[in-house]
């Protein structure tokens, strides 16, 4: 691996073109929740008495624009829509034909045994970062698949599932989801999913040491050529 | 001490984070480009859709009750008397650049070729209901009006005043001519209720709901938006932002 960038220029251009759409989405979705914060299962749900979930006010901090309006957080998100939902599509096309996909990311039949993934979570707990030889251990495997393969794409396909102007192109997809306030749910789990992914990745980033894992992240650069391999 | 420092900064990264989106919002630029994503998802999910129809339930789909949002009961003496009569001379003008004006009794209305369907009602802030809709296509009434070649879009009028403002709304003659786009007379097989848009409203299925113009007086035709109401195309859309194409 020496010497060979750790990450693909593909990778890293989608990591912070994507880092960007996803906390606008985030933090605009926040604020179109506030219009109506009342979550439901089925093809319809207006009664607040007939919802799952009564979702909590988002205050202004937190949502994009920072007070409430719903036409300017529509504008945010379906505008941000178009670039997270292209760069995943142009990340998944490369990470296939560069081998990324079926190098670092792919889980194997044997990583599945459970003393292997004890072992790797109480590896984790203990702060220990050594994987071996491979670019990734399994549960970073696992949850970076679950981020390319579930959370990112159904954030997609639950957010067009709610156009009433795909209706008609999308009938099936909205059928499958048991409806479009499914859809709506599903999309706000997701979300939520994802919040609580990127809080666990950015905590072990900073554990795992955060100046070269961003640098790494950014240029490329391989630390392993440069530090002891104990940090790497 | 580090840490406090730390948090300080991070909480006045965030903060002049949001600012600074606020402020890149409300620029020529940012307006821009919500624009051009806004079209961008037309065209799309015209393409995508070609013509084709929304999703049309069975009855026993139909939501218990039907939610009214905006206006529910239009606060002003011409409704209210129009209301008490049971809307017996309630008239729908179809004007604008049309070669024959007309003007619409809900007899006439009614003696039209009906179209019943049984659709979803999307609202922007994000719940739907299930009602079943009555009432003749706008393209009939277009038809028989005659659109003018430079017709481009169709301005909804309505009866209802809300905080000041004359409510309307609008579309292009791709949803104008959806063979789901009807002019209701009914909901549920019963005459429209108040707050549902008495005694005529717009099914423009493919939009969100602020596009169903309720409480509907009259059908204009016309080349541009620009000199109509504050020239958005709508009463949300002026008002507040709202994409006038209500498909997303
Ligand atoms: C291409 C991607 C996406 C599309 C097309 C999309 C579309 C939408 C739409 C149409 C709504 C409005 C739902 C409603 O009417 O209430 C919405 C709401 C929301 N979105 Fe997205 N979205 C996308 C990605 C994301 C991502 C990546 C996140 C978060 C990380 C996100 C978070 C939210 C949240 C929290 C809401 C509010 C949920 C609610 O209460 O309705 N979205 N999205
Ligand atoms: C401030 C926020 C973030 C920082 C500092 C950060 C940093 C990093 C770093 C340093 C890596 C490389 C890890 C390694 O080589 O072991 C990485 C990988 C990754 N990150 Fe992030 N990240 C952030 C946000 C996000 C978000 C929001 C997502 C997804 C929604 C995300 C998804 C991923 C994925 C999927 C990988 C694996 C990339 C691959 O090898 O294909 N990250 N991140």
């Amino acid at each position: 691996m020496t010497g060979r960038k750790r990450h693909a220029f593909s990778t890293r251009l989608w990591h912070w073109i994507n880092l960007v759409c996803v906390v606008i989405l985030f933090m605009s979705g926040l604020n179109i929740s506030n219009a109506h914060p009342y979550l439901y299962w089925g093809d319809y749900g207006f009664r607040p008495a007939e919802a799952w979930l009564s979702v909590p006010r988002f205050p202004g901090w937190a949502t994009i624009p920072d007070f409430y309006s719903l036409a300017q957080a529509r504008d945010w998100h379906v505008l941000f829509a178009w670039p997270m939902a292209l760069i995943l599509l142009f990340i998944w096309v490369a990470m296939l034909a560069n081998g990324h996909f079926w190098q670092d990311i792919r889980t194997r039949r044997r990583e599945w045994q459970v003393s292997e993934v004890v072992r790797d979570i109480k590896a984790h707990l203990r702060l220990d970062f050594h994987h071996g030889a491979g670019k990734y251990n399994f549960l970073q495997k696992l949850t970076y698949g679950l981020v390319f393969g579930i959370i990112l794409p159904g954030m997609v396909f639950t957010g067009m599932a709610m156009s009433p102007g795909l209706e008609p192109s999308f009938t099936w997809a909205i059928e499958l989801m048991g409806g479009r306030q499914s859809a709506r749910s599903l999309h706000f789990i997701l979300a939520w999913t994802l919040f609580a992914f990127f809080v666990v990745h950015v905590l072990l980033v900073i554990l795992s040491g955060p100046v070269w894992q961003l640098r790494a992240m950014i240029t490329g650069r391989n630390p392993k050529a440069a530090t002891p391999a104990g940090e790497a | 001490m580090a840490n406090v420092k730390r948090r300080g900064f991070l909480a006045a990264m965030g903060a002049s984070f949001l600012a600074g989106c606020t402020k890149i919002g409300q620029t020529e630029a940012g307006q821009a480009a919500f624009d051009a994503s806004e079209s961008w998802h037309r065209i799309v999910h015209r393409f995508l859709g070609n013509g084709r129809l929304v999703k049309e339930y069975d009855a026993s789909a139909i939501s218990p009750t039907f939610r009214g949002n905006g206006t529910i009961d239009p606060d002003n003496a011409a409704y209210r008397a129009a209301a008490a009569a049971g809307f017996a001379d309630w008239r729908l003008e179809v004007a604008g650049l049309v070669e024959r004006p007309l003007s619409l009794s809900m007899d006439d209305i009614r003696a039209l070729p009906q179209r019943s369907q049984i659709t979803r009602h999307d609202c922007v802030e994000g719940w739907s209901a299930i009602g079943q809709w009555t009432g003749p296509q706008l393209s009939l009434i277009l038809d028989e009006a005659r659109l003018a070649p430079e017709a481009r879009f169709i301005v909804f009028r309505c009866a209802d005043n809300l905080n000041g403002d004359d409510y309307y709304e609008s579309c292009d003659l791709d949803d104008a001519y959806h063979p789901q786009t009807i002019v209701a007379h009914q909901l549920n097989e019963e005459p429209l209720p108040i707050k549902n848009g008495a005694p005529l409203r717009m099914r423009i299925e493919r939009q969100l709901g602020y596009k169903h113009a309720k409480y509907l007086t009259a059908i204009e035709a016309v080349a541009s938006l620009d000199d109509i109401g504050k020239g958005k195309g709508g009463y949300w859309e002026d008002r507040s932002g709202y994409h006038w194409y209500a498909g997303i």
